[in-house]
């Protein structure tokens, strides 16, 4: 587990060190990305869910997932552990302890943030996985070779593999609905499925507004922090809370998506070929020159033959 | 300046003709198996050959039952001692190849011709290996073929970059050989029965190839030390991406350059590594005039590693966090002390440098330093947010890559016999 004074430094030395030695580069990235202005999120407020689970059978059930039927969701022992999503469950929820001076425990449903300038899309080496302009990270296995380094890059630790499968095996995690929210107008099926005002589906920017709004109505309620408006470049999931998200368990993430690191070293190095090319320019002169005075050295030889060794 | 010796020799052919130059530097190369002496069969290769049967079979479960059954891999630790070792470690291992060719054919450095040619089977079977390791770590392997086809090239990702590089150098190390083959098999040919009538035709593409690897084997040595200097970096770019998961001792902007300085260095004490096994298990004589000038290079490259390892740690502060007692803090000593200082001072000690014993113990040091190096940025390092952790691996992800090194160096040793790789003894070396 990394501390959050690990993060403290690691935050602090990305934002240092990244700045110091990619300066003249970081003008190259992020240019590509086209986000719709009307593009869909859902905003997650933590203090309204009271922990029903019944988002986790409407996930299973839009999904074809293993899940019990509909009672199975009262099943409050599984709050014992902290789960994650996997290949069989793309979201769960999670249940924090009442802090000092209140009786309100903190359910916590975790699932793909489908982040705005999203790691996994960056680091995926075939483009199987993509960021719709709508706002869904999709996933495409057809194109996908298995490499996993899209889990390596994530860092809400989301996508899960079937390690188990010998020949298929497909990276799996939350889709959006992709095919109810962007096809048949529809709402995410755990949002749908929500009793509570816990999740709310609409345009992004709209759930900000709403975020904002609940926060300025509530000062008491609400911290004053809309996870996923710029945490790790944003997100197309948004949180508020009662309590610091580190509280409970959502990193610390710099305001630009580490992708922009990545993608700012690759295209300053090889835009246009131009540091490939110079090297290349370099040994070739150095090759020459070298081979050059390859026989002025050579009458040297015989002399420093014997200093040598 | 006039130069009566050897003036225009930067586009001569350095690696198949010892005429070239006139220095009495190049040693003609032999197959060992023409050398004589040696047995191809060793208790060690028996050794290796059970270790090679082993790997095999958990090579067969893997691909039947899927890389769940045999690895300790989970939704968290997605990546293990597969890539760590076989993959990001085997890289490193085989940057001999294009530092040795740059210094003997590039820096025109003629001593060193007689280390080009291990270091360069060295490399080429390492990638291939390397390549092969990444084939078994791969869920949809079959897929492979995508990284080569545009419509899913994504430019953006550091492993496309790597994997891009890997795959043309592959096949540059392979053409660097193929001057090998011809020198081996050419006027040679000798197939057995119907298979005779083929001698002709493949004589002669040799030759063809021969001919035209005269005039060009300078670009494929140049693009070899380009396309390593690239995809050597990008390894460590990979790890960029995830600074909430790598140790802050690690994790750094700069780690592509880290990991290219670090390769210079490991490249060239690998070479002097490989070269004193061989000579032991080959029962040969020391290369010690070659190995021994070549180990004056490496303080001098390790320094300005570690210089760029040191500014960057006090830069980013994190250098308290080396103090805290974790399984982090230990390894990032050993791989600093043990694998970059000690090394350094004793390279720089005339009388040591020049004991084959002291030699390998510091080359040794380099290689394990580096190796890991890139264990504690892909594996040890990696402390993902939640995870039932540390990933530690299963018996058999073990034997495979044990049973992959077994194989590389039953390979070599097959290479060394068929193929004119070593020179041929009582040269000018009798150290």
């Amino acid at each position: 587990m990394v501390s959050r004074r690990d993060f403290m430094k690691i935050s602090g030395s990305v934002a240092g060190t990244a700045a110091a030695s990619l300066a003249g580069v970081q003008t190259a990235c992020a240019s590509g990305h086209h986000l719709e202005p009307d593009r869909i999120g859902v905003l997650t407020d933590y203090t309204e869910c009271i922990g029903c689970r019944r988002c986790e059978w409407a996930c299973a059930q839009e999904n074809g997932l293993p899940f019990g039927d509909l009672e199975s969701c009262d099943d409050q022992s599984v709050f014992q552990e902290m789960r994650r999503p996997d290949e069989r469950q793309y979201t769960v929820v999670n249940r924090y302890p009442a802090p000092e001076g209140s009786d309100k425990p903190l359910d916590v449903k975790v699932n793909c943030m489908h982040c705005e300038h999203p790691t996994c899309v960056s680091a995926c080496i075939v483009g199987a996985l993509k960021k719709d302009p709508m706002g869904p990270v999709t996933y495409d296995a057809s194109a996908c070779i298995g490499c996993r380094y899209c889990m390596v890059a994530c860092p809400f630790q989301i996508p899960a593999y079937e390690y188990h499968d010998p020949l298929t095996p497909k990276v799996l995690k939350c889709t959006l609905c992709t095919e109810r929210t962007l096809e048949e107008n529809k709402m995410p099926a755990c949002v749908e499925m929500c009793p509570k005002e816990a999740l709310t589906f609409g345009r992004r920017e709209d759930l900000l507004d709403l975020a904002r709004d609940r926060i300025r109505r509530n000062p008491d309620r609400y911290l004053p922090h809309i996870f996923g408006e710029y945490d790790g470049g944003g997100t197309s999931w948004l949180m508020i809370a009662d309590r610091d998200f580190t509280e409970v368990d959502l990193p610390e993430l710099s305001d630009r998506s580490a992708a922009e690191i990545t993608e700012g070293i690759q295209h300053g190095i090889f835009r246009g070929f131009t540091g490939p090319l110079m090297v290349f320019g370099l040994v070739s002169i150095l090759g020459k020159s070298m081979g050059d005075q390859e026989g002025r050295l050579d009458q040297e030889g015989q002399r420093k033959e014997g200093d040598n060794e | 300046m006039n130069n009566p010796i050897n003036g225009s020799s930067a586009g001569a052919l350095p690696l198949n003709a010892p005429e070239a130059t006139g220095h009495g530097d190049h040693e003609v190369c032999l197959p060992l198996a023409e050398q004589g002496r040696v047995p191809f069969i060793t208790p060690g290769v028996m050794v290796l050959m059970g270790f090679a049967a082993i790997g095999l079979l958990v090579l067969a479960a893997r691909f039947i039952f899927g890389i769940g059954a045999v690895t300790n891999l989970d939704n968290q630790y997605p990546w293990g001692l597969w890539i760590g070792i076989d993959v990001a470690t085997g890289v490193a291992l085989a940057a001999g190849g294009f530092t040795t060719a740059f210094i003997a054919h590039v820096l025109h450095q003629n001593r060193y011709h007689e280390i080009v040619r291990p270091a360069l089977l060295t490399a080429m079977l390492g990638y291939t290996f390397v390549a092969l390791g990444v084939v078994v770590d791969l869920g949809r392997y079959y897929n492979i073929w995508h990284v080569l086809v545009p419509k899913y090239w994504q430019g953006n990702s550091a492993l496309f970059e790597v994997g891009m590089c890997v795959c043309i150098y592959l096949t540059v190390l392979y053409i660097e050989f193929l001057p090998i083959v011809c020198e081996r098999f050419i006027g040679r040919i000798n197939l057995p029965g119907p298979l005779g009538a083929l001698n002709g035709p493949l004589d002669k593409i040799l030759r063809l190839a021969d001919a035209a690897l005269n005039k060009t084997i300078t670009f494929f040595i140049i693009m070899g030390v380009v396309l390593s200097c690239a995809h050597q970096s990008s390894l460590g770019t990979l790890m960029v991406i995830a600074p909430t998961k790598l140790h802050a001792l690690w994790y750094t902007p700069i780690l592509p350059l880290q990991f290219l300085l670090s390769a210079f260095a490991v490249g060239l004490a690998m070479a002097i590594f490989e070269s004193l096994i061989a000579s032991r298990s080959f029962k040969r004589p020391f290369e010690m005039s070659v190995l021994s000038p070549l180990g004056r290079m490496i303080p001098f490259l390790l320094t300005i590693y570690f210089a760029a390892k040191l500014i960057d740690l006090v830069n980013r502060g994190v250098l308290p966090l080396a103090l805290e007692p974790t399984l982090q803090a230990a390894t990032f000593w050993i791989e600093i002390i043990g694998g970059v200082l000690l090394p350094i001072f004793i390279f720089l000690i005339h009388g040591l440098r020049r004991r084959p014993g002291w030699l390998f113990a510091a080359a040794a040091m380099v290689v394990l330093g580096v190796a890991l190096n890139r264990v504690n940025v892909f594996i040890i390092g990696y402390k993902p947010l939640f995870g039932d952790g540390p990933y530690v691996p299963a018996i058999p992800e073990v034997l495979l890559t044990i049973g992959f090194i077994s194989i590389l160096t039953l390979v070599y040793r097959a290479w060394v016999f068929i193929f004119p790789i070593l020179p041929v003894e009582g040269g000018h070396d009798n150290a």
